[in-house]
């Protein structure tokens, strides 16, 4: 595949998002709308007003009847995608889980908000973190660009026969899906000839080959299928790694499961995900002119969790500082601090880990925000401890 | 068709050997609905009864193609099934005439997916919708739902030292369906197989949603002899506490009129969910129960002939 010519536009997350659907045009999108992914649906009821797409666009009632017909479309022979955010999500989660069973590749943009309550529309990332363990792939996009080609490559890595799983693309709700941003996007050919044909073994839509989708399984088969289920997310991660690769060959942006900034002789660093990273690489920078060996670890790919090669890549570190945006609720810190420690453990030599929560209900994270996190880390290197594992930051007492 | 002869020489699209009681009214209902259809089809399920006695892995009864997703999402799902059929045709990918069929229980059906029914209704999807009437949740072991007819004794509404069985009557589906405006709504009743095959025809005929509610007698919850079945489905029918109507573009006509209205005692006093109605202490139960059959079916025959 040669180097595509691409376009630039300036255009907002949200918008991004929904051209990137109007590209892939899948046969059914079934959406209900939510603040802040609300522009998301009202962009693409457009393409459909406006005959830009052949989509058949189903106006659910609600988000669990959007994950529904979902399901049923990809069971029936369909490409299917929809979009969410926060509340929508949560009131998916049974469904999530059959999309998965099911093994219904279905694409989902995930704009992330907090989760009620004290309801907020805010970004937060305790909507996806609270479907991480539904069998959904997740991706995780910094920006608008990387929202937009994590939505053409989840695609290619769902529907790959190896994988066959849903995929949830997660973007930043209002700070990234509300704002402009200049990217670079693929004509809607290229798009095509990227994503290619959706082509399941079975199909409920086979006349000659009537099938039985979904049927009851008790205590002799459901734990095979269950293991297979589990095996099918540890075969995605050679395959996200392939598809990222033929995406690099096409635009020249080359994907990972993580991007490791500054790392290499990093003594100290921060993890994050979404937007945050932004921010996050400023401080590392000016921290380096100051002579500290700062790095940070910005993760995509959080299903599968890359846990080897995330503890390959700290272990020459001393600290790390693990920032969730989401509360664990559960007295054990947040869910990425807790997946990265445990991936730590066992190993030879591995650096302190600490947990900084940050952000929640989209409380504002700037630099001043990540010094003091590198500022408690530089702090816990020092004494060899930490005073404190988990820190709310950025929080009033 | 005409004959028992000829409904019996139709291919059968739900195999023997489900796990469904004998007796079950579901599975005589389902028989007789797929018999009315020539074309390919998809059905769905709602969790119930007949879901889980049909498809027990690695077995299926359904010789159509067939799909689960969950409880209260049957109508939605199909919504998905039948967007995507539309998607497919249109780009050449499926070129037969496919039918779309959702099937729910009354508590997957009036209760737990009222909402998703309501919404592929209004949307208006080319399915029909089936629900097959048992008067409680019958999977999980006889809960009442809001189909659960006046004084019925269930598992959530006992008969102790100073509640009678339920206290609410029934919720009439049927007509909310109704008034949603789809262009055919039938109420039917296996032991009236025609009715029931040529409404399930019209249904499936129509270009647009439809819907059928179908009294479907469950010996084991309603408590009467599984030999019964079609004796009870009769009086049901004849008491005018279940009566046979359609909707066709509006416009209501009843498609079976008893010669002599039957007391609903007849019908009740079969049944040992309502077996306590019968003491003395329960009289005003049991009078409360005929004026609402009464009410609802001087309400129907209005609608017919208004
Ligand atoms: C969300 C959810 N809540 C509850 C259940 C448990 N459940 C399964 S089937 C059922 C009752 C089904 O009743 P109905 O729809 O009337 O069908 P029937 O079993 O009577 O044929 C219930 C409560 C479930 N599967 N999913
Ligand atoms: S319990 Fe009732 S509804 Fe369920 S299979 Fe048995 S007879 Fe049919
Ligand atoms: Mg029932």
């Amino acid at each position: 595949m040669s180097r595509a010519q691409q376009n630039r536009v300036a255009i907002t997350g949200n918008e991004a998002v929904a051209l990137a659907m109007k590209q892939v045009e899948p046969d059914v999108v079934a959406a209900y709308p939510i603040t802040p992914q609300t522009d998301i649906v009202q962009y693409f009821s457009s393409f459909v007003a406006d005959g830009e797409v052949q989509t058949e666009f189903v106006t659910v009632e609600s988000e669990h009847s959007a994950m529904s017909a979902c399901v049923g479309a990809a069971a029936a022979g369909a490409r299917a995608m929809t979009a969410t955010s926060a509340n929508g999500l949560a009131l998916m989660w049974e469904v999530l889980y059959i999309a998965a069973g099911l093994r219904l590749p279905i694409v989902m943009p995930v704009v992330n908000r907090a989760l009620s309550a004290p309801i907020n529309i805010h970004c937060d990332h305790s909507d996806s973190m609270g479907a991480r363990d539904s069998g959904w792939i997740q991706l995780y996009s910094e920006d608008a660009q990387e929202a937009y080609d994590n939505i053409l490559q989840a695609v290619r890595i769902g529907e790959h026969p190896d994988v066959l799983l849903p995929v949830m693309v997660c973007l930043d709700g209002f700070i990234i899906s509300h704002s402009l941003e200049n990217l670079k996007v693929l004509d809607k050919e290229q798009v095509t000839a990227f994503v290619g044909d959706y082509r399941p073994d079975a199909r409920l839509l086979d006349a000659k080959r009537p099938i039985t989708v979904g049927a009851l399984e008790l205590q002799d088969f459901y734990f095979e299928h269950k293991r297979q289920e589990a095996e099918a997310m540890v075969r995605s991660a050679p395959i996200i790694e392939a598809v990222a690769d033929e995406y690099a060959r096409l635009t020249g942006r080359k994907y990972s499961f993580f991007e490791a900034y500054r790392m290499d002789d990093a003594e100290v660093a921060v993890m994050v995900l979404n937007s945050a990273a932004g921010t996050a690489r400023a401080v590392v920078d000016q921290l380096r002119r100051r002579g500290v060996r700062a790095g940070l670890l910005k993760l995509r790919v959080f299903r599968p969790f890359p846990g080897a090669a995330l503890a390959e890549a700290l272990a020459g570190l001393s600290v790390v500082g693990i920032m969730d945006r989401a509360e664990g609720l559960s007295a054990a810190g947040g869910p990425l601090f807790v997946e990265v420690r445990s991936a730590l453990l066992g190993r030879p030599r591995h650096p302190l880990v600490l947990n900084h929560i940050y952000g929640l209900g989209g409380r504002d994270v700037g630099p001043d925000q990540i010094e003091q996190v590198f500022a408690d880390l530089l702090r816990a290197a020092e004494a060899g401890e930490a005073r404190q594992q988990v820190t709310h930051i950025g929080v009033r007492d | 068709m005409t004959t028992l002869k000829e409904l019996a020489a139709r291919p059968e699209r739900l195999s023997g050997g489900h796990r469904l009681c004998a007796g079950c009214g579901a599975s005589i209902v389902i028989r007789q609905l797929l018999a009315a259809v020539d074309n390919p089809m998809v059905v769905g399920c709602a969790t119930g009864c007949l879901e889980v006695a049909t498809t027990i892995y690695p077995y299926t009864a359904w010789r159509t193609s067939y799909i689960h997703s969950a409880f209260e999402n049957v109508a939605a799902t199909i919504s998905g099934v039948e967007a995507a059929y539309k998607a497919l045709r249109r780009r050449g990918a499926v070129a037969e005439d496919f039918r779309f069929i959702a099937i729910g229980g009354d508590g997957g059906t009036y209760d737990i997916g009222f909402q998703a029914l309501s919404g592929a209704m209004e949307r208006g999807h080319r399915m029909l919708y089936l629900c097959y009437d048992n008067q409680a949740y019958m999977n999980t072991g006889i809960q009442r739902s809001s189909a659960t007819p006046l004084g019925a004794e269930t598992t959530t509404s006992p008969v102790g030292s100073v509640l009678p069985g339920k206290s609410r009557p029934r919720k009439d589906l049927t007509a909310i369906i109704a008034a949603h405006d789809v262009p055919y709504v039938a109420q039917a009743a296996p032991h009236r197989w025609r009715d029931l095959v040529t409404k399930g025809k019209r249904a499936l005929d129509t270009d647009g949603a439809s819907f059928m509610n179908v009294l479907a007698p469950c010996p084991r919850g309603w408590r009467f002899d599984p030999a019964k079945t079609i004796e009870i489905l009769t009086l049901a029918v004849d008491t005018c506490f279940w009566p046979l109507f359609e909707v066709s573009e509006g416009r209501w006509t009843l498609s079976y009129r008893p010669k002599e209205k039957v007391p609903v005692a007849e019908f009740l006093k079969v049944q040992g969910r309502f077996r306590h109605l019968f003491k003395q202490q329960n009289r005003e139960v049991l009078a409360a129960a005929q004026a609402e059959v009464d009410r609802k079916w001087e309400a129907l025959l209005r609608r017919v002939e208004g």
